[in-house]
């Protein structure tokens, strides 16, 4: 098996430098997920600016692909529309449960498309999707969306 | 250099030929979590079936006789696997299940107490300021039944805690275990830390204040010798499918006192005596906790299982594994960026060694692992508490059994440094 395909180069740097963590000061909504099979924990947190787009902090521990996946999400949603947003996290859900045969559309996910490779691995599809879970929650919570759907 | 003959011992576990990830010759280090089946459990099983499968316990043909005659006869074997009578020992569905069993006796005779004053055996009934002593090193499934219990109860939880190196504090083992105390559950051998308990001084201390003393031996009846009546435990649970034995089977030993005096967990056929519209009796230990039909095929492969490790001896299952702990403590110690959560030397302790890897999630050290073909354990292995005493989110876990050999462990430690590597921490 190559790790190569599971840890893009993408993964990884996002894993290392991760962008923009740190909670808010105010947040509208904050949602706080673990993974109960392997304790790995994720606040994320909304609130939105002059114009209505959206601010994201986060805060947790956790895999490689938990923390990047949650460092890429910062980048593509802050500074969206709650409507972009919806539409950008609905890709990411169906990436993850493509089973790695997804056709990912980079416009719409970016560096996101980096994941494609993890759907191939069922138990850290998971991981992924810990803090885009927790989005959705924050996002609840804040009045920003009515309902949810389940990983 | 080891007790057993490895090569042999693999040759008769199928599974342990396959490759996995692209061709890979597996390397199964999981063994904490669940065995690996030899084929003589699996073609008992499957003869059981093809030769005498029938309901036990009732029928009058042919067949059930063989049936009620195996599934008996296998009872006896895992009895005396444990130095223990076929009459003491009670069939559930797992581990978890025993010691649920334990729990349902106190919050059940809890709750009948409140109506039917005098029907009880008192040392079952909890009421607030009772309290229930546990450790910190507890399986969820030795923890959460007895939380449930205080919340039924009003009885509160109280802790052994540990050690910087992964055992017991027992400095004030008399002030947790005192007069308020009902009930003593602890585990034989950790599964996340290895640690081997002084079970019996604390089973002993348990006895001193009256109380009921429970001990988990999920991991220790699979790698060592144990004698039941040595712990001085009133009650002591384990999994079948840690000791090469099926999944679907577990096992409760209980004194045949406790047994006699507990109320029943689960209900219906096969544990009663007399049924009547309003009320039953029910039928003495065991089939008085075995509702339902029982685990026959399970019993069966399981004995199997049995036969086959005394067949090795349990002095050199334990012999072997000791050896393998040995190396794999002073392998990791001598790693860089490896910590060893447990005890990091092989005095009283089991082969299952946990870690964490600076800078390096256990997940993603389990993943490069994988990736190599070696199976570990990553999270917080069922014992969450534990891993917060620790300050770890999780560990990887190398758990060896009796189809390891050295070669197996020196592949996980390759595979640590090759994720050091990978992701540039080293
Ligand atoms: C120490 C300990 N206790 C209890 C259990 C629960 O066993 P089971 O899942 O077979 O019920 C396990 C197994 O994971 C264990 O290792």
């Amino acid at each position: 098996m190559d790790l190569e395909s599971l840890y893009q180069d993408i993964i990884l740097d996002h894993y290392k430098h991760p962008r923009g963590k740190g909670l808010l000061n105010k947040p509208l909504g904050s949602a706080f997920h673990v993974n109960p099979t392997c304790g790995d924990e994720i606040t994320v947190q909304v609130n939105r600016d002059a114009e209505g787009g959206l601010i994201i902090g986060y805060d947790g521990q956790g895999c490689s692909i938990s923390q990047a996946s949650a460092s890429v999400l910062v980048e593509l949603i802050t500074g969206e529309s709650i409507e972009r947003s919806e539409v950008i996290r609905k890709a990411f859900l169906e990436l993850m449960h493509a089973q790695g045969v997804g056709e990912p559309d980079e416009d719409v996910l970016g560096d996101a498309i980096a994941f494609a490779g993890v759907a191939k691995f069922p138990a850290r599809v998971k991981c992924a999707l810990l803090s885009w879970m927790a989005l959705q929650d924050a996002e609840i919570q804040a009045g920003l969306i009515t309902t949810g759907e389940g990983a | 250099m080891t007790a057993l003959d490895v090569a042999a011992i693999k040759a008769d576990f199928p599974i342990l030929s396959t490759t996995v990830r692209g061709g890979q010759p597996l390397v199964y280090l999981d063994s904490g979590a669940t065995s690996q089946k030899p084929k003589s459990v699996l073609d008992a099983e499957r003869d059981y079936y093809e030769q005498h499968n029938a309901a036990v316990h009732r029928g009058a043909h042919a067949l059930a006789e063989l049936a009620t005659e195996d599934f008996e006869d296998a009872r006896k074997v895992i009895a005396g696997f444990v130095g223990a009578r076929a009459k003491d020992l009670v069939f559930t569905k797992n581990a978890t299940e025993s010691l649920n069993l334990a729990a349902y006796a106190f919050s059940n005779a809890s709750a009948i107490a409140t109506h039917h004053s005098g029907a009880i055996d008192p040392r079952f009934i909890l009421k607030p300021g009772d309290s229930i002593v546990i450790t910190e090193m507890e399986h969820h499934a030795n923890l959460i039944p007895w939380q449930e219990v205080c919340r039924k109860t009003g009885a509160s939880l109280r802790w052994i805690s540990l050690t910087e190196d992964g055992r017991l504090d027992l400095s004030n083992l008399d002030e947790l275990i005192d007069s308020t105390t009902k009930v003593v559950s602890i585990v034989h051998q950790s599964n996340i830390l290895g640690t081997i308990n002084p079970v019996q001084l604390i089973m002993d201390r348990t006895h001193a204040v009256g109380a009921v003393g429970i001990v988990d031996g999920c991991q220790s009846v699979p790698h060592m010798p144990v004698n039941v009546h040595e712990l001085h435990a009133d009650l002591f649970a384990w999994s079948g499918h840690k000791m090469l034995g099926p999944t679907g089977i577990g096992c409760l030993w209980g004194t045949e006192e406790i047994l006699e005096a507990m109320p029943p967990f689960l209900t219906g056929g096969s544990m009663i005596q007399m049924v009547e519209m309003e009320k039953s009796t029910f039928a003495p230990p065991p089939q008085k906790f075995e509702a339902g039909t029982p685990v026959v095929a399970q019993a069966v492969a399981l004995a199997a299982a049995v036969r086959y490790l005394e067949n090795l001896g349990m002095q050199e299952v334990a012999r072997h594994e000791h050896l393998l702990a040995e190396h794999t403590v002073n392998a990791l110690n001598a790693l860089d960026g490896v910590r060893i959560i447990g005890p990091t030397t092989s005095w009283e302790r089991g082969s299952a060694v946990s870690f964490v890897v600076d800078g390096l999630h256990p997940h993603d050290v389990g993943q490069v692992l994988d990736s190599r073909g070696v199976a570990v354990r990553v999270g917080h292995h069922c014992a969450w508490p534990t891993c917060r005493h620790f300050g770890v989110p999780s560990t990887t876990r190398i758990s060896p059994y009796i189809y390891n050999d050295i070669a197996d462990i020196d592949a996980a430690l390759e595979g640590i440094v090759a994720a050091q590597e990978f992701f540039g921490v080293k």
